[in-house]
């Protein structure tokens, strides 16, 4: 396929033309001593700030522009109706301090939602609040240490397989948690390696399962057994969620916390980096601990539950992101329990596709089956002096969005493929063709690309060696090299 | 498909997944066309009142202001909203642009040198907040206003596991409602890492102390504002403040039942390498031409995992733009006549509340923004129900965060009340029990 993305050499806001300020009278609004003289925000035509951005969309590429395979990203179609729904003025314009009685709706809603997901995840309640996947962790995590204190321990030690999401690091540390690493072993946790490393200090095990390399955790009860023979508790990254709906669960598995990315499996937008949802599933015996409120229906209706003794509290602000909860609501009742089971057998299917496809194009460690995603390795190719960075910035010439590049860190040169279920044949073998002529090309054409974005590659040394991060710090001046 | 596999069936793809750990089908109903999802949801949520249906008057943190159509159709441009964080920057040079210009808009704002994309929320800012002041300047205690949001202190406490930090409050004054200056220089101490203050703070009201404070401290000066406010009080980067956060919601985006909200986030030059969340630079690519991207990632949990300065990772970019798209469709004169007029129209209808027998707004003397404290000699709980038999919805009790001011309400008003909506408000006082 052939790709040129638009270019504007669009201005910044600031060094458009400005009408001129108008004065403001604050006499007897604002204490003399603390009035603003001045504010340098530009006074544009509304026209103007509206080309200004459309014109920068343009230069920005999202799933309705083209194929997006970003590994652990589950970038699938956004469906419209969820975003119409989400506007409506029964879902902006209620404040979240309103009366109980007049956000029946809302509440409602939520409260099926919490079910939904406790029965997807075969889990038994539910919070809403997280903001994203990785307040989910930090969520699950304080919910891990409040069961273990109830019931008179200290534990601190967080184990991680070598595979695991950055973001389960990140927030292991955020708490003080020591972290111990297990290597994997064929892909696989190592499960000698979990015996040894978990004890009486073992807080929680946190897995993902399919892992990030695509591959089912088989022995994911016998780890729950080592996990739970040790005291500690066995926590479910949700972020691959879309590799198993309808055909296992978290719960089933024995784990006992699991974080969802709503806007990953249930496809609410990732709008260019957020917002997100990360609600919280727990077993029975962690249910006490949940944030406050959690939502519950009695014969006068729905209301918000904050008499829980128990609990951590809270990690955010009112409720959750209710808008991409309706979102998310309303995918499930579109997709119904049937139809999430098809989510996961075509998002399977079509990662399997283009992984055999793939295989001899470049190398795919390990084999066997994969669920949602698998990890190529373009290592072959250092040879002839080309890298992973260099294919993927080759790849958008094509227009398609890279995988996600050099993670997990076990593979080397990885590229991790996810092309979710709403992609057709004809979308996965066009960027097999792709892929499969790219690997041939000239290194030359490959070391400078890409030829055919909006810019050219850009200089990211320079960016974090002298970090501009707004106006005011380039002095209004862009930089020239 | 499966051919070219030389598989057979869909099942052959799972054999893989035990049957020990097979579930058979997912409990729920099957799924539904799309007419009838949208009909069914609309359906449920029409037992929403929302602002419309009935006048209402809270604010405490998020506020209802009129956005203008132009700000959504911008987020709705599929290429922004259905893109990824732009890890890949030739592809995706809108979004940086756009998102470098909300930093922009955002030290200007604020008076700050750097800012982030956003963090959740204003709660969630001031978490990251005080993990930041404690490690820039190593101290165990995190000084906050008594006078705060208790879900913002709740979330506040919860990001401070683990790190050994500890909260202590600092009383306001019961004339002003301001920060006690006395109080706060009883509370410092070398171990004390940061000091947090709002303008306007919890009560509504402007704090008139923030160059004082910085003249009495060396610790971690952190501010939380109301962005719009900005617009007509001098910001904190003129009274010396370190980190300024707040809740974005009010550029542009609607309330949404608490969420998705705009954790805004920006510090001085300085601090830029200890500030959590992803961060947009300038720079240029190998033609020269100028270019952004991500940077600092060394800072962010998929590099430094374990060390990073915080787990965060999805955020709340749209949110983001939104408050760039608002900001520059208002453009200074607008937002400081939006600001302004919030400020008059929060002062006139303080007045009137006044005015009626039995009430006292606001309850501190001195100048307020969007929102004041009501108090009625009999309580304010029976005037909340009353206002909603009346089909109006009063501010928000106060009685269990601050019992000492004696079942107050938190009332706000921004330029979107009508002259019907307030006049149905003060109407309803005046028949209040």
């Amino acid at each position: 396929m052939s790709f040129r993305q638009a270019y504007w050499a669009e201005p910044l806001l600031l060094d458009k033309h400005s009408r001129p300020d108008e004065p403001v009278d604050l006499a007897g609004l604002i204490p003399a001593k603390l009035q603003r003289e001045h504010l340098a925000i530009p006074n544009l035509a509304e026209h103007d700030v509206v080309r200004h951005f459309t014109r920068l969309s343009q230069m920005n590429f999202g799933i309705d522009t083209g194929f997006y395979p970003l590994g652990s990203c589950t970038m699938k179609f956004n469906p419209k109706f969820t975003e119409e729904l989400a506007a409506l003025p029964t879902v902006a314009r209620i404040h979240p301090d309103q009366d109980e009685s007049t956000v029946q709706g809302a509440l409602r809603l939520l409260y099926e939602l919490q079910h939904m997901l406790a029965t997807i995840a075969g889990m038994d309640a539910v919070t809403l609040q997280p903001a994203a996947g990785a307040q989910g962790e930090y969520t699950g995590l304080l919910l891990a240490q409040a069961y273990h204190r109830d019931r008179g321990e200290e534990r601190h030690q967080v184990i991680l397989p070598d595979t695991a999401h950055g973001t389960n690091f990140a927030s292991a540390g955020m708490l003080g948690f020591d972290i111990v690493e297990i290597p994997s072993k064929d892909g696989r946790v190592d499960l000698k390696a979990l015996e040894s490393a978990v004890g009486e200090k073992t807080l929680a095990f946190m897995l993902t399962n399919p892992n990030t390399l695509g591959i089912f955790e088989q022995h994911v009860l016998e780890i729950a057994q080592v996990v739970h023979a040790a005291g500690g508790l066995l926590y479910y990254d949700g972020a691959n969620f879309n590799a198993i709906l309808g055909r296992t669960s978290p719960g089933r598995m024995n784990f006992d916390i699991v974080h969802f990315n709503l806007h990953k499996t249930f496809t609410t937008p990732h709008g260019g980096g957020g917002p997100g949802a990360g609600p919280v599933g727990v077993k029975k015996p962690l249910e006490p601990f949940l944030p406050v409120p959690l939502v519950q229906v009695n014969g006068r209706g729905y209301h918000l539950d904050y008499d829980r003794p128990k609990s951590i509290g809270k990690v955010r602000a009112w409720y959750g992101n209710f808008a991409l909860l309706v979102r998310a609501y309303a995918y499930i009742l579109r997709m119904g329990g049937n139809g999430l089971k098809e989510v996961s057998d075509h998002a399977v299917l079509n990662a399997n596709y283009i992984m055999h496809r793939l295989n001899g194009v470049l190398d795919v460690p390990f084999g066997g089956l994969r669920k949602h995603e698998f990890v190529a390795s373009a290592s072959r190719l250092a040879t002839k002096g080309v890298r992973t960075v260099d294919i993927a910035k080759r790849l958008m010439d094509y227009g398609y969005h890279p995988p996600t590049v050099y993670f997990p860190h076990l593979v080397e040169e990885a590229l991790m493929i996810e092309p979710t279920e709403t992609e057709t044949k004809e979308t996965l073998d066009g960027f097999v063709d792709a892929l499969t002529k790219i690997v041939n090309e000239d290194p030359g054409v490959l070391h400078s690309a890409p030829h055919n974005t909006s810019v050219r590659r850009v200089d990211e040394v320079r960016a974090a060696r002298e970090p501009i991060l707004s106006a005011r710090m380039a002095g209004r001046k862009a930089p020239r090299s | 498909m499966l051919r070219t596999m030389g598989l057979r069936s869909i099942e052959d793809l799972f054999a893989d997944i035990p049957a020990s750990v097979r579930i058979p089908n997912l409990d729920l109903p099957d799924g539904l066309p799309e007419d009838v999802v949208v009909a069914r949801v609309t359906s449920m949520l029409s037992a929403n009142r929302t602002v419309v249906d009935m006048p209402t008057f809270l604010g405490g943190g998020l506020y209802d202001h009129f956005v203008p159509a132009s700000v959504r159709a911008i987020t709705g441009r599929s290429e922004f909203y259905t893109s990824y964080t732009p890890y890949q920057p030739e592809i995706s040079q809108g979004m940086l642009q756009a998102l470098w210009e909300y930093q922009s808009l955002i030290c200007e704002l604020t008076g700050m040198d750097g800012a982030n994309t956003s963090m959740y929320d204003g709660s969630t800012a001031l978490g990251e907040a005080a993990r930041m002041a404690h490690r820039i300047h190593g101290g165990r205690i995190f000084l906050i206003p008594r006078a705060l949001r208790h879900n913002r202190r709740a979330v506040l406490t919860n990001y401070l596991v683990g790190t050994g930090m500890e909260i202590r409050e600092v009383d306001y004054d019961r004339e002003t409602g301001m920060l006690d200056l006395g109080e706060l220089k009883g509370a410092l101490s070398p171990d004390v890492c940061g000091i947090y203050m709002e303008n306007p703070n919890f009560f509504g009201r402007f704090e008139e102390g923030l160059e004082e404070v910085r003249g009495l401290t060396q610790a971690v000066f952190v501010v939380g504002v109301n962005p719009i406010a900005q617009a007509v009080v001098r910001p904190p980067g003129d009274f010396g403040a370190d980190i300024v956060i707040g809740e974005g919601q009010p550029l542009g985006t609607q309330m949404n039942f608490g969420g998705p909200l705009l954790g805004i986030f920006a510090c001085r030059q300085e601090h830029i390498r200890k500030m959590p969340g992803r961060v947009i630079g300038l720079t240029c690519d190998v033609n020269g031409d100028r270019a952004f991207c991500m940077t600092l990632q060394t800072r962010e949990q998929h590099i430094r995992r374990e060390k990073a300065m915080s787990n965060i990772c999805t955020n709340e970019s749209l949110l983001a733009i939104a408050a760039a798209a608002y900001l520059s469709i208002l453009g200074a004169n607008g937002l400081r006549r939006v600001a302004a007029e919030n400020v008059r129209r929060a002062r006139d209808l303080a007045a009137a509340i006044d005015k009626i027998p039995g009430f006292t707004a606001p309850i501190f003397r001195g100048a307020h923004f969007n929102e004041f404290v009501v108090r009625h000699e009999n309580g304010y709980a029976a005037v909340h129900r009353f206002l909603l038999e009346k089909g109006v919805h009063g501010g928000m009790p106060l009685t269990r965060q601050l019992p000492e001011l004696g079942d107050a309400a938190l009332f706000a008003t921004t330029g979107r009340h009508t002259p019907e909506a307030i006049a149905r408000l003060l109407k309803a006082l005046e028949a209040a029990p």
